[in-house]
C-alpha cells in the first residue's frame, strides 16, 4: 500500500486515492502465469500440458476424479457406479445439481443429465456425429487408449444414469475417465451451436460445469475466467482467475518478484535456491507421475543383447545426473513406475554405477575393444528431462570409460519425433508423464508390442512374455492380483532393460506466499478451485 | 500557401504510390506462395484458391493484379495473418493506439521536460547549470535504449517494487477496447474502481514513458539550446534589448518564439526515430502494440502481416513528417516564400 502511494506521488498526478477499497480487486482475483498460449478449450483434443493446466481443471469436470494424495478413484459427477461381474459393462448414477456455466453466448435451461456424457464420448468415439470432425477429429488420449475399440456403447437408460458397454473387460476403464481428456460437454449447448451453424465455436467458446466461467481471451496475451457462482462444490474460493501468458522464463520470474504474477508455471530449476530465500516466495514442490529415462533400440545390434544393455545401464552415473540436470529436484527413478505407484515394486534393486562390471559384461558379450553408437537428445524441455542434451552429454563422458564412442545426435522436435518412430536411433533421451494413475499406462504406451505398432515404443521392443503379463493385469478388477502382475512386470523389465529409468522429476510451481490451496494432481493439470489469498 | 499544399500533397502521392508498389511486390518477393502471401489463408483448398486467383487477377498482368491490390487495400480487405488467421487489419486496429498512445506521452514528455532546460541550458551556456545539464544530455543521448529499460526494470520494478514490470494494466482489471487508448477507454468504462485502474495504468505507463522519453528528450535540450543561442545573436534581439526589455521580456516575446519554430520541425524529424525505439521498448515491457506485434510476426515468418505493418508503419511516419512540415510553415512566414 505504500508502495502504491509513493509511486502514486512520484507521479505527481495528484490521484493518489490508496483507499481500501483499491486493493478488492487485487484480493479476489488470481494471477497465474503460464508458459504458453492454450491451442483451444477443449480437453478432449488436446495433449499438451499447457493447454491442460489452463482449461481442464478450471472449466470442466469429469465422472471421476483422482484423489491426488491417494491416487484412488473418487465421485465427481458420478455419485457413484457398478460394474457387471464380467467386468464389461458399467454405470453411473450422476449428480443432480450440477448447474451449466450461464454466459452471454448460452443460457442452460437444465441441469446436467446422462444426455451430456452420451454426447461427450459419442463424439470422440462416432465417425457419424456431428461434431465428430470438427477441429479434425483427432483425440489423441482417447485414440492412444483405443478407446473406440474398447466401448462398444455409450446409453442412457435413465435420464441421470449412464450406462457404458465395452468389449473387453480393461480395469484401467475407470481411470480413463478420471483424466482430465474426459471432461464432461454440454450437449444442449452443442445443438445450439448446430442450430446456429457454428459448430466449431463448441471448442473455442467453451461451456463447461466446472469452478470457473469462460470470459475472454485474447490471444497470445491472456485468459480470463471468473467464478461459477452456482458450482455444484460451491464458489471458488476467488472471483476472476487470469492466465497471463509469458512464454519467457526470466520474465515470469520477474513478473512473479514484482507481484504481477501469483503463481508461475515452470520456474527455472537453476534459480530456484535463489528465489526461495525469499519472504514473498515460496516454492512448491509435487510428486508427478513421470519418467525420464534412456532407451536403447532393441532392434539393432549390439543393443539386441541383453548383456550390452545391462552394461550400459551400469556404466552411467544416475546420481551426477540427478544432481546436474534436476538439481536434485527429482527421485532417482529404480523402474519406469514411480515409487509412488502402488504397484512399485519395493524389492527391486537400486542401480549401481559401476563400471568395471560393465566392461566385464561388455567383454562377455564380445564387445571387450567397445563400440561406437549415438545418443539421441530430445530437443526441448520437459518436465520429465529439463536438459536432455546436458544428460546426454554426462553419459557420453562415462560412456567414454568403458570404452564406447557415443555422438550425440539432435533433431527440430517433429522431426525428431518422426525419426524415432521409423527407428533411426542407436538409444535416446526422453521420458513419459503419466495421464491417469493406473500402472498400465507407464508399461502398455511405452514398452508393449503394440506400442511398437503406434510409434510410442522407443525401445523398439516386442517380448510375447512382457506382453503376456501386461494383459493378464487388465483382466482382473482385484487390486492384490494386479499388483502381482506388475510387480513382476518390473522384475522382468530389469533383467531385459530395454531402457533405463533415471528420475521421477518433480514438479515445480514458484507461488507468492500470501497464496493458498494451489494444488497439483499427480496426473494432469494444476487446480486453482481452492486457491485463495491469505495474509502471511 | 495552397501552392505549398499542393506540392506536399504531391509528394505525398508519390511517396504513397512507390510504398505500395514495393508492398506489392513483397507478396512476390517474400518466399513462398504469393497468393498465400495476399491473402493470408493457410489452408488453400483449390476451390478457393481457384475464387482467390481470379479475384487478385494472379492470372494477369502484374499491372492488372497491383490495381486489384490498391483496390483490396482501398476497400480495408488487407489478408489474414498467418499466424492467427485474424483480418490484419483489425489486429491493427487493436495494437496501433497502444503504439500510439506510449510515443506521443514520450513526446508530451520529451516537450515538457525538453524546451524548459533546453532554455535554463541557454540562459548561461558556461555556467554551473548550463553544464550539468550538457553532461545529462550527452549520457542520455548515448543511452542504448534495451540497457537503460533493463537497469530501469532491475531497480524500480523488480527491486523496488514501485512500478510492474511490462503490460498496460494490471491484467486483473477487465476495461472493454472501445477506442483503444487505455486512458481513454478506462474513462469510457463503467466501473466503481475507475480511479484505481487509472492509477495502475499510470504505473504501467511510467517506465515505458520515461526509456522512449529518453531519446527525444536529450535531442529536445540540446535544439532547443543551441536555437535560442543562435536567436541570441540576432538583431532584433539585440534591439529589444536596447529598447530596455528586461532579460526575461525579451525571452519570452522575442527569443522563444523564433526559437521554438524550428522544434516543430524537429518533432517530425524525431518521429521516425521514435518509432523505432518504440519497437525495443514494446518489445521489453512487453507493450502490446505495433512495434511488438511486427518483430512477433518477422519471427513467425508472417509475411501478409509483415507487409500490412511495414505500410502502415510508413504511412505513419510519412504522414507525421508531413503535417509538422506543414505546421511550421503556417506558423513561419518566410519558409512559405521558399
Amino acid at each position: 500500500m505504500i508502495k502504491y502511494c509513493l509511486s502514486a506521488a512520484m507521479l505527481a498526478l495528484g490521484l493518489a486515492g490508496c483507499s481500501a477499497e483499491q486493493q478488492d480487486l487485487r484480493a479476489d482475483g488470481l494471477v497465474y502465469c503460464a508458459e504458453g498460449a492454450p491451442e483451444h478449450f477443449n480437453p478432449q483434443r488436446v495433449t499438451s500440458g499447457t493447454t491442460i493446466d489452463i482449461i481442464s481443471q478450471q472449466l470442466y469436470d469429469r465422472l471421476l476424479d483422482i484423489d491426488a494424495a491417494s491416487g484412488e478413484l473418487r465421485p465427481a459427477l458420478a455419485k457413484g457406479w457398478q460394474s457387471s461381474a464380467d467386468g464389461l459393462v458399467y454405470e453411473f448414477d450422476l449428480r443432480h445439481d450440477v448447474q451449466w456455466h450461464q454466459t452471454d453466448y448460452f443460457q442452460p435451461s437444465r441441469v446436467l443429465n446422462a444426455e451430456d456424457v452420451v454426447f461427450t464420448f459419442n463424439r470422440i468415439m462416432d465417425p457419424e456425429h456431428p461434431f465428430h470432425f470438427i477441429g479434425g477429429g483427432i483425440y489423441p488420449y482417447f485414440q492412444s487408449v483405443d478407446w473406440a475399440s474398447l466401448v462398444k456403447q455409450v446409453s442412457a437408460p435413465e435420464p441421470y444414469r449412464v450406462r457404458f458397454e465395452l468389449s473387453r473387460p480393461d480395469s484401467s476403464f475407470l481411470s480413463n475417465l478420471a483424466t482430465d481428456f474426459a471432461a464432461i460437454l454440454s450437449a444442449e449447448y452443442a445443438a445450439q451451436l448446430l442450430a446456429a451453424n457454428t459448430p466449431q465455436l463448441l471448442d473455442s467458446q467453451p461451456i463447461g460445469s466446472g469452478p470457473f466461467i469462460f470470459r475472454e481471451y485474447q490471444k497470445d496475451v491472456l485468459v480470463r475466467f471468473y467464478e461459477h457462482p452456482h458450482y455444484w462444490r460451491g464458489p471458488a474460493a476467488m472471483q476472476q482467475l487470469v492466465f497471463d501468458i509469458v512464454p519467457n522464463n526470466a520474465r515470469r520470474m520477474a513478473k512473479l518478484l514484482t507481484h504481477e504474477c501469483d503463481v508461475i508455471a515452470y520456474p527455472r530449476l537453476a534459480e530456484l535456491a535463489l528465489v526461495s530465500e525469499r519472504p514473498d516466495v515460496k516454492v512448491q514442490e509435487s510428486t508427478s507421475m513421470n519418467v525420464g529415462f534412456w532407451a536403447f533400440n532393441t532392434q539393432r545390434p549390439p543393443f539386441n543383447q541383453v548383456k550390452v544393455r545391462q552394461a550400459l545401464a551400469l556404466a552411467i552415473n544416475q546420481r551426477a545426473i540427478l544432481q546436474a540436470v534436476y538439481f536434485n529436484q527429482a527421485t532417482a527413478a529404480r523402474s519406469v513406475l514411480p515409487p509412488t505407484s502402488w504397484a512399485f515394486n519395493q524389492q527391486l534393486a537400486t542401480p549401481e554405477y559401476n563400471p568395471q562390471a560393465a566392461k566385464a559384461l561388455l567383454a562377455e558379450a564380445g564387445l571387450a575393444s567397445g563400440f561406437n553408437m549415438t545418443i539421441w537428445a530430445m530437443p526441448v524441455q520437459r518436465l520429465y528431462n529439463p536438459n536432455a542434451l546436458k544428460m546426454a552429454e554426462l553419459i557420453q563422458a562415462d560412456l567414454a570409460q568403458i570404452g564406447v564412442n557415443a555422438t550425440i545426435v539432435s533433431y527440430e522436435w517433429n522431426t525428431f519425433r518422426r525419426k524415432l518412430t521409423e527407428g533411426e536411433h542407436d538409444s535416446v533421451l526422453i521420458g513419459w508423464a503419466a495421464d491417469n494413475a493406473d500402472p498400465d499406462n507407464f508399461f502398455r504406451p511405452l514398452l508393449s508390442c503394440a506400442a511398437l505398432e503406434s510409434g510410442s515404443n522407443r525401445a523398439q521392443w516386442c517380448d510375447p512374455v512382457f506382453d503376456r503379463i501386461l494383459n493378464q493385469a487388465l483382466l482382473t478388477d482385484d487390486q492384490l492380483q494386479r499388483r502381482s502382475f506388475y510387480l513382476a512386470a518390473q522384475q522382468y523389465l530389469q533383467t531385459e532393460m530395454p531402457l533405463v529409468a533415471l528420475a521421477h522429476s518433480q514438479r515445480i510451481q514458484a507461488i507468492n506466499s500470501q497464496i493458498e490451496g494451489v494444488t497439483i494432481n499427480p496426473y494432469g493439470g494444476i487446480a486453482l478451485f481452492s486457491a485463495r489469498r491469505v495474509q502471511p | 500557401m495552397i501552392n505549398f499544399l499542393l506540392r506536399r500533397l504531391f509528394l505525398l502521392g508519390t511517396v504513397l504510390f512507390g510504398l505500395s508498389l514495393l508492398a506489392f511486390s513483397l507478396g512476390y518477393l517474400f518466399p513462398g506462395d504469393p497468393l498465400q502471401n495476399f491473402s493470408g489463408i493457410r489452408q488453400l483448398e483449390p476451390q478457393l484458391r481457384a475464387e482467390l486467383t481470379a479475384a487478385y487477377r494472379l492470372d494477369h498482368s502484374y499491372l492488372s493484379q497491383y490495381l486489384a491490390f490498391l483496390n483490396r487495400l482501398w476497400h480495408g480487405d488487407w489478408g489474414l495473418s498467418l499466424a492467427s488467421q485474424q483480418p490484419l487489419l483489425s489486429e491493427i486496429r487493436q495494437v496501433l493506439p497502444a503504439t500510439i498512445e506510449l510515443t506521443s506521452y514520450a513526446l508530451l514528455v520529451s516537450f515538457l521536460f525538453g524546451v524548459p532546460l533546453g532554455i535554463l541550458a541557454a540562459i548561461k551556456p558556461e555556467g554551473y547549470l548550463g553544464k550539468i545539464i550538457n553532461t545529462i544530455t550527452v549520457a542520455g543521448y548515448s543511452l542504448p535504449v534495451f540497457w537503460w529499460a533493463l537497469l530501469l526494470i532491475m531497480v524500480f520494478s523488480v527491486g523496488l517494487g514501485w512500478f510492474p514490470s511490462g503490460g498496460r494494466l494490471g491484467v486483473l482489471y477487465e476495461i472493454p477496447t472501445v477506442s483503444g487508448f487505455m486512458l481513454v477507454d478506462i474513462f469510457l468504462a463503467e466501473t466503481p474502481y475507475q480511479q484505481v485502474i487509472l492509477l495502475d495504468a499510470l504505473r504501467h505507463l511510467a517506465l515505458p514513458t520515461v526509456v522512449l522519453a529518453t531519446f527525444p528528450t536529450t535531442v529536445m535540450i540540446r535544439f532547443v539550446r543551441d536555437a535560442m543561442l543562435e536567436v541570441w545573436e540576432q538583431n532584433y534581439i539585440k534591439t529589444a534589448k536596447a529598447k530596455g526589455l528586461s532579460r526575461l521580456q525579451v525571452l519570452y516575446r522575442h527569443g522563444l518564439r523564433n526559437a521554438l519554430l524550428p522544434v516543430i520541425r524537429q518533432i517530425g524529424l524525431q518521429f521516425s526515430a521514435l518509432i523505432t525505439l518504440a519497437m525495443l521498448t514494446e518489445v521489453i515491457f512487453s507493450w502490446p502494440g505495433i512495434g511488438r506485434w511486427l518483430l512477433d510476426s518477422i519471427y513467425q515468418r508472417n509475411f501478409p502481416a509483415i507487409q500490412a505493418g511495414l505500410m502502415i508503419i510508413s504511412v505513419l511516419v510519412i504522414t507525421v513528417n508531413m503535417l509538422t512540415e506543414i505546421l511550421h510553415t503556417f506558423f513561419n512566414p518566410l519558409a512559405r516564400k521558399r
